[in-house]
């Protein structure tokens, strides 16, 4: 594997909603617009970048009996730097995304690359994989506010798409048009997979 | 040599009843509430009969044909998706709203389950409830009657348990003029949505079901039996506040889901304990969502739950094999 292999996996061939399902609690909770799923995948990918530096550089140091315990303990330090910041600099984005930003701690799939990735591997590796999952991530989150923002409010980004005439398909920003965009947005993936091989 | 020789395993001798001609017999059994709502509704329920079949039919040609499977319209079963999907909506209904309803019901409730038998919840259902949560205000604009010849246009009023739910969440009271008119409630001539409102058009079809025996007695006895014993109960505590069980039986939609959408073969328990049991959930969601609920309505909400409790009840309600001891008696 190259260091151009390990980012590239992130987007496509193992994305982390798409394809491993990893993260699904923020994936379907907090992408309730394009913004939000954008926030927080972003700060996801720094969490992530965060930890699997810390995690590849002490590989050697950490002992296997207590690995789990110290990577939470790592990437919770991330995530209070995250939170703390949001909350210093993007107010408006904090109280949207709210009680699920320290709930970045427990999103498996950082604590998931800690495990399988950065703890077996050298720092470069370690970043790319970050950087790549992230931002995978990231796009994941902001297609699937996007799909739902556009069908549930009718605009992207906050920008008007539909005429005034366009009635907010409600459902789409309630939890269960969560589940049914992902579904859709899933199958459709499976879909161009098929179709290339 | 003509003949084949033709091996099969048993069962050998069939009944001649299939798919398409139980459909047949739902929709025939459908009409009398189809007339009704035509000639309280007039024009406008036709419509949406129309716009929710054709949708359904077209939606289900669309899927399958994507899918690569062989086109089964000609079975029915997307047909009585679309008239009970209609049946479930407010005559006023817009017609984009409709279509809509129906592509959801077809392609999300039923095609990607894998078509008619594999779908876990019923897919009218599914489609109104995606309707009544995404378009509050045009799913809960209901229209007084205005039959033909009478020269009203269409009004918009408040259904019977919407209005009852209103004055109670107010004044803690029910409204005094409600327990009158039970008659008219019966008959149909009360604002409701388009299938619900002929407590009597769909008894006559129930009957017609029961007489072809596609109906079996259990699930709608069970459910309405729940129905009229619990509210029974509210109504003896409290008569000032809540609505006696003849008024639960006959607005609403309970005798529409009771014997049409809770009985669907393909959602519900296969077992008769098991769709006695499915009865009585359906009753007791019923209730407590239309007496304690934030929502007027929940015979819908009922069934949707049961459904998904479905393989639950048929997992614990599964009959002894034949000539199999017990577990215990065998150690």
């Amino acid at each position: 594997m190259t260091l151009n292999q390990d980012f590239r996996k992130g987007f496509w061939r193992e994305n982390a909603v798409f394809r491993l399902l990893l993260g699904l609690c923020p994936a379907l909770a907090v992408t309730t617009s394009a913004e939000n799923g954008l926030g927080m995948g972003l700060a996801t990918t720094f969490v992530l970048v965060c930890s699997n530096i810390v995690v590849s550089s002490l590989r050697k140091v950490i002992p296997a009996k207590v690995r789990i315990p110290s990577f939470i303990v790592i990437i919770a330090s991330f995530v209070t730097v995250v939170q703390l910041c949001m909350e210093a600099y993007v107010y408006d984005l904090y109280k949207a995304l709210g009680i699920f930003i320290p709930l970045i701690v427990v999103n498996c799939l950082i604590l998931g690359r800690a495990e399988a990735f950065a703890s077996k591997n050298r720092l470069l590796p370690a970043v790319a994989d970050g950087m790549g999952m992230g931002l995978g991530f990231t796009l994941a989150l902001f297609v699937l506010g996007a799909v739902r923002e556009l069908f549930g409010s009718g605009t992207l980004l906050g920008y008007a798409v539909f005429g005034s005439s366009y009635q907010p398909l409600l459902l789409m920003i309630l939890p269960p048009g969560a589940f049914i965009a992902m579904g859709l947005l899933l199958a459709g993936m499976n879909l161009l997979d098929a179709r290339q091989r | 040599m003509s003949q084949q020789l033709y091996l099969s395993s048993s069962p050998h001798i069939h009944s001649g009843e299939t798919t398409a001609k139980v459909m047949r017999a739902v929709i025939y059994s459908l009409l009398p509430a189809c007339g009704v709502a035509v000639y309280f509704f007039g024009p406008s329920a036709l419509s949406v009969l129309l716009i929710a079949t054709l949708g359904c039919l077209a939606t289900e040609v669309v899927c399958q044909r994507l899918m690569g499977q062989p086109v089964t319209i000609a079975d029915g079963s997307a047909a009585i998706t679309g008239i009970l999907l209609a049946l479930n909506l407010p005559p006023s209904s817009p017609w984009w709203m409709t279509l809509f309803g129906a592509v959801v019901a077809i392609a999300i409730g039923k095609q990607v389950y894998g078509g008619l038998g594999s779908n876990p919840f019923n897919p009218a259902l599914v489609a109104r409830v995606v309707l009544l949560i995404s378009f509050p205000v045009q799913m809960t604009t209901w229209s007084a009657p205005a039959p033909f010849g009478s020269g009203l246009d269409l009004v918009t009023t408040a259904t019977p348990l919407g209005e009852w739910k209103n004055a109670v969440m107010l004044t803690g009271q029910m409204p005094a003029e409600m327990q009158g008119s039970m008659m008219n409630y019966f008959l149909g001539n009360m604002p409701g949505s388009i299938g619900e409102i002929s407590a009597l058009a769909l008894l006559l079809g129930a009957a017609y079901l029961f007489y072809r025996r596609i109906l079996t007695w259990h699930i709608p006895t069970a459910f309405i039996g729940t129905v009229i014993l619990l509210s029974g109960l509210f109504w003896l505590i409290n008569p000032e506040k809540y609505p006696n069980p003849v008024f639960h039986m006959v607005t609403g939609g309970l005798i529409l889901g009771a014997f049409f959408m809770a009985t669907d073969m393909v959602t519900t328990p296969v077992s008769t304990r098991g769709m006695l049991l499915f009865g009585v959930g359906c009753g007791l969601l019923t209730v407590l969502i239309r007496l304690f609920g934030g929502y007027p309505e929940g015979v819908s909400f009922a069934i949707l739950l049961m459904n998904a409790a479905t393989p639950l009840i048929d997992r614990y309600t599964r009959p002894k094999t034949f000539g199999t001891l017990q577990q215990e008696k065998v150690q």
